[in-house]
């Protein structure tokens, strides 16, 4: 990694300078929300937004696409989205979501289509100081020292530019005239005090180590019961996880019955559907088994194969969920410590 | 629309020929199929226990256990239940008619290390599918395993997956082959009548130590046969089973056949051992 800064004022200019490697992309005010858009005004951007509704993971892997078109004899893949992406404004939380999904879409059998639109989408990471919602610091995620091609970190009148990539570096070499290579100590120690000022505003810390032995422990809880009870099934904290990347696959022909397409359409592990077989029979067909499943896979046995939750604190399911279940909470509850209405 | 990724597309299902089918039993039929590819088709790779997708435009794609062996190359073959809208379509095509199948998919059976061991095969009503592949593939290389026993249940002597082929056997001197139908409604069954389990007490004379035992069947069976099986005290890693989940995409990636939080069956099974079972929540 390479560290120099930029003045603030220069950000504009910086971001018309690296038009040439994509389509800008980046948080907009959407209501009460923020959204990830196609950025053709700067003044849209918002450099204040914490979490998007919907995370990065809706241009790699779109909510829904076409796999292939097929006739009744031949069918192609279809790689219909060609075009160069620059991502901007994903903080920590979504540099970590977004490494596991590289991971995950690259590893035993590579997916095209993900890695395609990937390898034709740059990052550009954005500092942030944490809300109520954000646990970043507990599923440490809070830092992000990879996922980026640049990342900024804002320090009141400039940024400091890390550049994580040679793709970065090459957005760097479009506009040297905007950035200064020489971070000095006083720089350091803005830096320092920024960080500690971001440690400081954590609302809610809890402790998630040795998470996987609690949730062995867990799988007779009575609390799956309890929140079964509450989950409506509505899939929204899988929809706006970073790090949820499942999906159902499905064709629609047309009328004629001569062609169609193989549709891949986000899935959510929380709809009845999800473990159904032909026949019926339905590996989990209560909602307390479904809740256990998707907590058990982001706090133990993702664990256990990677070594890191597959949580990255962002908060968004916890901002989504209409009952209120709070990943925060649940964790809690199953170490047995007292929550906090 | 540009094909231009750097990958090879895993999705992308192989045009393959039905080239005959029949019926095993009333449910269930027997599907041959070949790679329209003769090169492909002599040269797709595949293990006992492993499964493929067959995908039908505009209908859609579901998993199947291959019965066939690997060591008949050049054609693979499947025995499907009618049950759902894929089955429903399979049963629908007509010999020479082409459709899709990409694979194989899975762990399939450790035939590497079975190799020197006793081979027990316990199959009960479908699971004689998969199965099958295996004991084929244990005949074609008969030298290369130990003692090799054949355990297969039904309900009824008409409801017997692949019978007749069984019924051969029963003449072959390098198998020991236990057939048995929980009730003879017919008259003219020759073999055993009862449970499966019942069969287990025949197997005296296996080193435990230095078998593999293999299971697949109904639900219900498991629990009984490896009870009977654990009796026999072959090790709970050497004792097999290949289960069912929702395998959509087969490659690890959409998630329906995902167990325990984060075991994809269709990469770490479907074959999975009793110690894996009683280790692994929510396997059985």
């Amino acid at each position: 990694m390479i560290a120099m800064k930029m003045k603030k004022e220069n950000l504009n200019d910086f971001l018309e300078a690296i038009k040439p490697f994509g389509t800008l992309w980046g948080p907009v005010k959407n209501g009460d929300n923020f959204s990830l858009e196609k950025i053709d005004d700067y003044s849209k951007l918002d450099l204040t937004a914490l979490r998007t509704k919907i995370p990065f993971k809706k241009l790699l892997t779109p909510p829904k696409f076409s796999m292939f078109s097929f006739n009744m004899e031949d069918s192609k893949p279809a790689f219909d989205d060609p075009q160069k992406r620059i991502i901007f404004g994903l903080h920590p939380c979504d540099l970590h979501g977004l490494m596991i999904m590289d991971n995950f879409f690259n590893m035993h059998y590579p997916d095209p289509y993900y890695l395609e639109r990937r390898r034709r989408t740059a990052i550009i990471g954005l500092s942030c100081v944490p809300d109520e919602k954000c646990f970043c610091k507990t599923t440490n995620t809070h830092y992000a020292e990879g996922g980026f091609d640049l990342a900024l970190t804002d320090l009141e009148d400039f940024f400091i530019i890390w550049v994580g990539s040679s793709l970065g570096d090459d957005m760097i070499r479009e506009c040297p005239q905007l950035v200064n290579e020489n971070v000095d100590h006083d720089d350091l120690s803005k830096y320092i005090q920024w960080r500690q000022h971001r440690e400081s505003s954590f609302k809610m810390e809890m402790d998630f180590t040795g998470m996987p032995s609690i949730m062995e422990l867990s799988w007779d809880n009575p609390l799956w019961e309890e929140l079964g009870e509450k989950c409506l099934s509505c899939g929204a904290c899988t929809i706006v996880c970073p790090t949820c990347p499942c999906f159902n696959v499905f064709d629609e022909i047309n009328l004629k019955q001569t062609e169609g397409r193989r549709i891949r359409q986000w899935d959510s592990c929380m709809f009845r559907e999800y473990s159904m077989v032909a026949g019926g029979h339905n590996f989990r067909e209560s909602r307390a088994e479904r809740l256990k499943l998707r907590f058990t896979h982001k706090l133990q046995a993702f664990v256990g194969k990677f070594g890191e939750p597959a949580c990255v604190g962002c908060g968004r399911c916890i901002d989504t969920c209409p009952v209120d279940i709070d990943i925060r909470t649940v964790g809690m509850r199953l170490k047995g410590e007292e929550v906090m209405a | 629309m540009k094909a231009l990724a750097q990958e090879k597309n895993p999705y992308k299902p192989e045009p393959m020929r039905l080239i005959r089918r029949y019926p095993l039993n009333e449910d269930v039929h027997f599907f041959q199929v070949r790679a329209v590819d003769m090169e492909k088709a002599l040269h797709l790779n595949y293990l006992p226990g492993q499964f493929m997708e067959v995908s039908l435009p505009g209908v859609g794609e579901a998993p199947f256990s291959i019965s066939s062996t690997p060591s008949r190359p050049g054609l693979l073959e499947f025995g499907i239940k009618c049950v759902g809208n894929v089955t429903n379509a399979i049963f629908r095509l007509k010999e020479n008619s082409v459709f899709g199948v990409r694979g194989p998919y899975g762990n399939g059976f450790p035939v590497d290390k079975m190799r020197g061991h006793d081979l027990v095969i316990i199959m009960g009503g479908l699971g004689a599918v998969p199965l099958r592949s295996l004991l084929l593939y244990a005949l074609d290389n008969r030298d290369q395993f130990g003692k090799l026993y054949l355990l297969h249940g039904a309900r009824k002597p008409d409801e017997m997956l692949f019978r007749e082929e069984f019924f051969h056997m029963m003449n072959r001197d390098d198998l020991e082959c236990f057939l048995t139908v929980d009730q003879d409604d017919t008259g003219k069954w020759q073999y055993n009548t009862g449970l499966i389990t019942r069969l287990i007490p025949r197997l005296t004379d296996i080193d435990p130590e230095k078998t593999f035992v293999t299971v697949c069947g109904p639900p219900v069976m498991y629990k009984f046969v490896v009870t009977g099986i654990l009796k026999l005290n072959v090790p709970k890693h050497q004792i097999l089973m290949t289960l069912e989940r929702k395998m959509k995409c087969g490659v690890g990636k959409c998630g329906h056949c995902i167990i325990g939080g984060y075991i994809y069956t269709c990469l770490e099974g479907p074959v999975f051992s009793y110690w894996d079972v009683i280790h692994m929540k929510g396997l059985i």
